[in-house]
């Protein structure tokens, strides 16, 4: 594009100075504020402090844990969502197109959630399961203790596993099957193809996939925090939200916790870089062109049994504990019997139109999530225009800044905008819904950049100068031409960014108040009180929005794409 | 001396049949293309040689070997039939270095370590591929990997390669000097070549004999020049390079075009089949057709565009464009004017082909 160039400040420029403005005000400078808290605490330097703090046994024990539970789960996670990716692209496996939606059903389904029903299943003394082993069958101890390491790292699975599943099974299905169709003619069987060819390309996305389940898992509050804390068992994000909520400011708390945080962030980092460079290296450009189906291995006898494994994985994993969520938020009392005379809907009525605690939480979940939505969505697409069509100078400061929202947790986002926006800077949001606002526009960013950057990279620069050259203005350009064809990217990004907001928990249970439950912190801290029904039955309601934003997404973006 | 043999062979996906009770046979070190239009199923018939694809009729063998046979209900897995095969995506894996990839078949046939250093370094050097032995394929051009390929499927010495379309995945100038480095290693290895392609050019410049097929069946199955000089269908003359149809009636005395006077052809006798029907078509080349003072077919020059060393005329004849190609030197009529048409050399096919 021919643009003169112009003294002063033009219309790129503004917008380039806007773009990076909301990057770093949202993103950078609270993550700036943690990593000047942890290294520069007292003014200086101060590696002998950090030592002290890293080296304190709690601490210690909790860093540890996040990578224990991280690795356990990763490892789970990725022998799990490979085999079924395989199944699903590879073998002539039953009904598989429905396996392969049904195996990501777990993404959809909050994991602090799932970790309140497998604790009401699977509590060592009342869990149903338990009960049902000792009572009926007569077994003296209890067949699985929830509230262990093990039993940690088995939730985290049942709902993260998608992660690797999405990469392998993409990557298997886009494969090129000529490339194993060579290994079969070069003599190979179906046994060394899978050894040494089909596996070794398919292994950046397994790394792929795991790091991210590494990343997301050691950063992970909910399973932890419903699981773990009540039996000492804390990792960094529990452990930051015991050092902000035990001690309201307290200097050696907030230290202990930004020292935690930049833990995260430079690990998070770490993983990131990781990440990139093993999809990053072209080597493995396994696309092909024009080709025929990929051999299918014929599972023969083992065809029925494996569905049924593939079936009885979902059962045990999604609706049993679906399930129970329902009936436990049925129940008068929690621990009655599952009878008629025990099961009503007293419960779903009463936090759906009579407490003024849950219907808050709700109201919260929903405005929250809809405002950060529309913000995020709008400023993803400004941002993602300068970084993807725009040509101006200082862009590589926004590519840098661009990356940030990729690689800071939410537990991390929560910390920093305590730190930001808590009064020290001359605006204080503490204890308001607009703190948990900010949080989520920086922890969402990411979401938003990516549908966006996807969306306009499709649109071609001669579209635009094709427009240009019939006589539209560059405004016209825009309006015309290309917001047209990034709208189903704004579109996915604001689903994207709205479904998660409203079962949302690791940001917002470190920032809310009494008056700014969200959804998410009114199920967890009902739970946490004891009201496990009404909990349960939150939850329920919860779930059932999920799916029926889910079913509402496919439908207008279905509809879009026709 | 044959050496592959298709008997009967039938393919169906679902209720389509991709390939029509084929029969045919390639002998030993003979270069034998399949031509044909996309979905004609060349690529099909391929793959049932190589064994991706199993046939729902017939017998293939390869020598006194059976590969596939529906009545006994055999089948010999791909990996047991000893082929090389080249594809179009090249298919080389990026995670081997170019050795490794070329030595990955003889590692599976368990040889031992020098013979698989030895025949590995043969293949490569045959192929100009010693210096990039340590690189990675991926660091390599489109030639590149498909000598990559092109080594890897000839390492195993095999008596018979599949070649799928293996040069249209690379730039027009490459394709032209790779069909001739195809030709050398089949005249230095000796073995026979099936190769599928939709150009007919790639296939008269490589082949000892040519099979053209349309929609599963076969249309004619002969050496280049034959198929070029006398296709046997009005679709394999069209398929074979630029062409001219003209419906005409006959008659005994000779033809005629809707608004011609009969013109008679005494040198080109009609067959006797085709004079019992009373329209036919007449099909001819741009290049074999000349413009007479009077008599011959009469048309209105539409369009004269000179293309460098010849001039490409467009003739109406009653609605159908007859394309003429001359010599730049030659006369030729001007745009708008009347023009009288010679085909001196037609070739006469039935309406209903």
């Amino acid at each position: 594009m021919n643009i003169v160039k112009k003294p002063g400040l033009s219309i790129t420029n503004i917008i380039l100075f806007i773009s990076i403005g909301i990057l770093v005000i949202f993103v950078a400078f609270p993550v700036l504020l943690i990593l000047f808290n942890a290294f520069f605490g007292g003014g200086t330097l101060n590696v002998k402090d950090i030592v002290s703090v890293v080296s304190n046994p709690e601490t210690y024990q909790a860093l540890l844990n996040s990578v224990f539970i991280a690795s356990g789960t990763t490892l789970f996670s990725t022998i799990v969502g490979t085999f079924f990716a395989w199944l699903v692209t590879r073998t002539d496996l039953p009904f598989k197109g429905f396996m392969k939606i049904v195996f990501l059903v777990p993404f959809m389904l909050p994991s602090f959630i799932g970790a309140i029903a497998w604790k009401m299943l699977l509590n060592p003394r009342a869990g149903y399961i338990n009960r049902f082993f000792m009572d009926t069958l007569g077994f003296s101890d209890p067949v699985f203790n929830i509230y262990s390491y093990l039993g940690m790292m088995l939730v985290e699975t049942m709902y993260l596993f998608p992660f690797v599943f999405i990469q392998v099974s993409g990557a298997l299905e886009r494969m090129d099957p000529t490339l194993e169709e060579s290994a079969r003619i070069s003599g190979a069987g179906l046994f060394t193809i899978t050894r040494k060819i089909t596996i070794p390309l398919v292994l950046p996305s397994v790394i792929s996939g795991a790091l991210l389940i590494m990343l997301y898992s050691m950063a992970h509050f909910g399973t932890v925090a419903v699981l773990g804390m009540e039996h000492g068992i804390f990792n960094i994000p529990t452990l930051i939200y015991e050092k902000i909520h035990a001690s309201a400011g307290n200097f050696q708390s907030i230290r202990t916790a930004t020292v935690l945080a930049s833990v995260l962030i430079i690990s998070a980092a770490c993983i990131i870089w990781l990440q990139r460079k093993v999809l990053g290296s072209g080597k493995y450009q396994i696309i092909g062109g024009k080709s025929f189906r990929p051999v299918e291995l014929k599972l023969r006898g083992l065809r029925y049994p494996l569905l049924f494994i593939c079936l009885g994985y979902i059962a045990f994993t999604i609706l049993l504990p679906t399930l129970t969520i329902f009936l436990v938020g049925g129940l008068k009392t929690y621990g009655l019997p599952f009878t008629m005379e025990n099961l009503s809907l007293a419960n779903y009525h009463f936090v759906l139109f009579e407490w003024q605690l849950t219907k808050d939480a709700i109201f919260n979940s929903v405005t929250l999530g809809f405002a950060a939505a529309v913000i995020t969505m709008f400023a993803g697409v400004m941002i993602s225009y300068v970084l993807v069509k725009m040509k101006v100078r200082g862009k590589g400061i926004l590519e840098f800044l661009g990356v940030l929202p990729f690689s800071v947790p939410g537990s991390v986002i929560a910390l920093g905008v305590i730190l930001a926006w808590s009064g020290k800077f001359g605006i204080n949001l503490y204890n308001t819904v607009w703190i948990i606002l900010v949080a989520y526009i920086a922890r969402y960013m990411a979401f938003s950049l990516q549908a966006n950057k996807a969306a306009l990279s499709q649109v071609h620069d001669s579209l635009m100068e094709a427009a240009q050259a019939c006589g539209a203005t560059m405004g016209q350009t825009l309006k015309d031409i290309v917001l047209p064809l990034v709208r189903p990217g704004m579109l996915s990004a604001f689903f994207l960014i709205f479904l998660p907001a409203l079962r949302e928990l690791t940001v917002s249970v470190m920032l809310y108040s009494p008056a700014t439950r969200t959804l998410g912190v009114a199920i967890y801290t009902l739970n946490e009180d004891g009201e496990t029904v009404y909990s349960a039955a939150l939850a329920g309601i919860a779930l059932i929005i999920i799916v029926l934003g889910q079913l509402f997404i496919k439908k207008v973006l279905g509809a879009k794409q026709q | 001396m044959s050496y592959i043999k298709l008997v009967d062979v039938t393919k169906k996906f679902g209720e389509v049949i991709a390939v029509n009770n084929l029969n045919f046979e390639i002998g030993e070190g003979e270069c034998f293309s399949m031509l044909g239009p996309s979905g004609c199923g060349k690529t099909t018939t391929l793959r049932m040689i190589a064994g991706f694809e199993d046939i729902d009729d017939g017998e293939i063998y390869a020598g006194d070997k059976t590969l596939s046979s529906k009545k006994r209900g055999y089948y010999l897995p791909p990996e047991k039939r000893d082929f090389g095969m080249v594809f179009q995506a090249f298919a080389v894996w990026p995670h081997l270095s170019v050795y490794e990839n070329v030595a990955f078949p003889l590692k599976l046939k368990k040889l031992k370590r020098e013979e698989i250093v030895q025949r590995t370094n043969d293949a490569l050097k045959h192929t100009n591929l010693l210096d990039a032995a340590k690189k990675s394929p991926a660091d390599l051009s489109g030639g590149g990997k498909q000598r990559v390929a092109l080594a890897r499927a000839l390492a195993i010495n095999p008596k018979v390669m599949l070649l799928d379309e293996p040069l249209s995945s690379l730039d027009p100038h490459l394709r032209e000097e790779m069909r001739f480095e195809i030709k050398d290693l089949q005249k230095h290895y000796g073995f026979a070549i099936v190769y599928v392609t939709h150009d007919q050019s790639e296939a008269m410049a490589l082949s000892d004999r040519i099979l053209v097929m349309k929609l599963g069946v076969v249309q004619q199955i002969d050496s280049p020049l034959k198929v070029y000089n006398e296709p046997a269908n009005k679709f394999v003359f069209s398929f074979i390079g630029l062409s001219n149809f003209l419906n005409v009636s006959v008659s005994d005395k000779g033809i005629k075009t809707k608004d011609s006077g009969i013109v008679s052809y005494p040198k080109y006798p009609i067959d006797d089949a085709l004079k019992t029907q009373k329209d036919i078509v007449l099909a001819s080349r741009p290049s074999e057709i000349g413009f007479l003072s009077e008599g011959g077919i009469p048309g209105i020059l539409k369009r004269k565009s000179f293309l460098g060393e010849i001039i490409d005329y467009a003739v109406d004849v009653n609605g159908a464009e007859i394309r003429i190609q001359k010599g730049r030197k030659e006369p030729g009529p001007n745009t708008g004017e009347t023009c009288h048409l010679d085909f001196y050399h037609p070739h006469w096919y039935s309406c209903n082909d």
